[in-house]
């Protein structure tokens, strides 16, 4: 169990100051230029060696991620775009950064900008994020008045600009070549790779795209140590970790643990465990909308990393746990899901345009029970022509939650399918 | 489900459209953050304080002047405005009341909170008061999932709601009072509500 002592976010509750001098008395802005003074090489060594992964959902190495930007210019800008269109269904904790302890992430911006060679961020925070953005622009200001940012950050003689941008309305673009077409200010459509960002990003200049946890937890890594970091978890699991959970619990709650900590220990411990006692769970999806659901049977041994969860044929995603209790409709929670994704798609790829729309119109038959058995393998079928056929991951994202359903709840699609079938010869 | 809203041909569109003073002034500034020639990257913000400025939606002639103001072809202007969901291309009411029905909204009683905003509001989703008061609108994930269900009105969220506690917000609003935004149970904001299980300052909170 995770002590306060190694928790990065000691104002994730809000319960202090947010801003400058609340910052400072938390640790943040200590030191920054010694760190920057290291050089960006070390910088970047350290952030490989802590063993953070990007805490936005894929996992890629972040460290990995940031030696993919050129090493010298060629005369283009290099770009940090920090992805805060925080909107996978079941997940809150980059909000949770934003307004209680923004300066973790300004920070964060100079030392990560720093080690790839930027001069300038951009936060691209989701429109429906008024408040959070306020809270960010303040903390932005603050740091441009004290000398953090600017033509000369922190005394380092680096010049670090970073901007807070607002998006309008689309989970889409939190994919992260969308984000950078909607920050050139067209749709938000994601673009097919290669070129990847690093070297055609953002203006077509080189770009790394990080999630606000990613970034607001480097300085922190940095000031004590990858060892530090890398000394909680399993090995390629490691480091602390913002885990949200909602649904079915006693108390839903945002809270820093350890990585790997397994689910029931989170749930029982932190959100005051299952509506009616662990034996009245039914299932939990455990890294956000996108990754499939796992029955209580998984429930009760899995850890919470991106490995184990992955061996359980879900994922950790942006680790937002929504617990669901056996009173729920797991087959209407579902095709909730897949409603979601057929509003969501943004219509460049067919098979996510037309397959969105199908997989959402069979789910909501399969809920009323209007369906024959054998649909279960059709929808099953398409679910994997979706999957793997789209420039982005979101017809992935649509295509799994369907597969998880189909893989443990079979039986309970059937009987509803045999019930309704038996309601309809008895009326006739 | 909200679809992506257009622009439905009835409705009366001004002759022309500016920028006051003050906004302008706001404006400006959003685009000196883009680099030269780039913009076209303030477009998502200029609309969005065109909105601010004409009650809560966009008519054609306030995207064809953001298009004049950042060199865009108007075309692509409507593009991102019917792309993006919160531009609202036909008159809002004043309090914009949009409940979220995804998942971990759902599965805390979400159903009873739009119940009661169509019970209290005397109208469906999608649909506006006759005084112009308020308009509803069913959204997808709002991302405030551990204080669920919730809604948000205009700029504010309104946090573990259930249906009383939301008619209390909505009747707060008919009678022109603030309600008071976030948790409605009397949280902070999303720390276990049974006392807290971490940062309990009994050892040394961080570093």
């Amino acid at each position: 169990m995770l002590q306060d002592q190694d928790r990065i976010f000691t104002n994730i509750y809000g319960f202090d100051d947010p801003f400058l001098a609340g910052a400072r008395s938390r640790g943040d802005w200590d030191g920054t230029k010694d760190i920057l003074a290291k050089g960006r090489e070390w910088i970047v060594e350290e952030i490989k060696n802590s063993g953070l992964r990007g805490r936005g959902g894929a996992g890629f190495g972040t460290g990995l991620k940031w030696s993919f930007m050129p090493k010298e210019s060629d005369g283009r800008p290099h770009y940090l775009v920090v992805n805060a269109d925080e909107g996978e269904p079941g997940t809150c904790k980059d909000r949770e950064i934003m307004r209680h302890d923004p300066h973790k992430l300004v920070e964060g911006c100079l030392v990560a900008g720093f080690g790839m060679g930027a001069h300038a961020a951009y936060i691209y925070v989701r429109g429906e994020f008024y408040r959070e953005t306020e809270a960010l622009q303040r903390a932005v200001d603050e740091a441009y008045d004290a000398g953090l940012l600017g033509d000369d950050a922190c005394g380092s003689g680096w010049k670090m600009d970073v901007h807070v941008h607002r998006g309008a309305g689309a989970y889409i673009c939190g994919e992260e070549t969308a984000l950078i077409e909607s920050l050139e200010g067209k749709k938000g459509q994601p673009r097919l790779k290669p070129p990847f960002p690093a070297n055609a990003g953002l203006y077509g200049c080189p770009t790394t795209v990080n999630n606000v946890e990613s970034i607001a937890v480097a300085p922190e890594i940095l000031r004590r140590g990858a060892d530090w970091f890398a000394g909680f978890g399993r090995q390629n699991n490691t480091g602390t970790k913002l885990f949200n959970i909602s649904g079915h619990v006693e108390q839903p709650c945002t809270v820093e643990e350890e990585m790997s900590i397994p689910l029931k220990t989170l749930i029982e411990k932190h959100a005051g465990g299952v509506l009616g006692g662990w034996d009245n769970l039914l299932a939990v999806i455990p890294g956000g909308a996108s990754v499939p659901v796992i029955p209580k049977s998984i429930c009760d041994n899995v850890l919470m990393d991106f490995d184990a969860l992955r061996e359980v044929q879900s994922g950790l995603g942006t680790a937002a746990v929504m617990v669901m209790d056996k009173s729920t409709d797991i087959i209407q929670a579902i095709a909730r899901l897949s409603a979601f994704y057929k509003h969501e798609s943004c219509g460049q790829c067919t098979p996510c345009r037309e397959g969105t729309g199908w997989m959402m119109r069979v789910m909501n038959r399969m809920v009323a029970g209007d369906a024959s058995l054998e649909e279960i393998d059709i929808l099953d079928e398409v679910t994997r022509q979706v999957e793997g056929h789209t420039i982005c991951a979101l017809g992935d994202a649509a295509a799994w939650p369907i597969q998880g359903l189909i893989r443990h709840f079979r039986d309970e699609i059937e009987d509803r399918i045999r019930k309704r079938g038996g309601a309809a010869q008895a009326a006739e | 489900m909200s679809a992506p809203r257009g622009t439905p041909p009835d409705i009366p569109q001004p002759e022309s459209f500016s920028f006051d003073p003050e906004v302008l002034e706001a404006a400006e500034a959003i685009i000196a953050k883009y680099p030269e020639g780039r913009q076209a990257s303030a477009v998502l913000p200029l609309l969005d304080l065109a909105q601010r400025q004409h009650d809560g939606w966009l008519p054609r002639a306030a995207m064809n002047y953001v298009a004049g103001m950042l060199d865009m072809a108007p075309i692509r202007v409507y593009e991102v405005a019917t792309f993006y969901t919160m531009y609202n291309l036909s008159p809002v009411g004043e309090n914009h009341v949009q409940v979220c029905t995804n998942l971990p909204c759902w599965l805390r009683g979400s159903s009873r909170v739009a119940e009661a905003c169509e019970r209290v509001l005397g109208i469906g989703m999608g649909e506006t008061t006759e005084d112009g008061k308020f308009t509803l609108s069913e959204v997808e994930c709002l991302g405030a999932c551990v204080n669920a269900p919730m809604v948000q009105i205009n700029d504010d969220y309104y946090e573990d709601l259930d249906a009383s506690s939301t008619e209390t917000i909505l009747t707060e609003l008919k009678s022109g009072e603030t309600p008071k935004t976030g948790s409605r149970i009397g949280r902070r904001s999303c720390e276990p509500i049974g006392g807290l299980t971490s940062l309990t300052g009994d050892g040394e909170a961080g570093d």
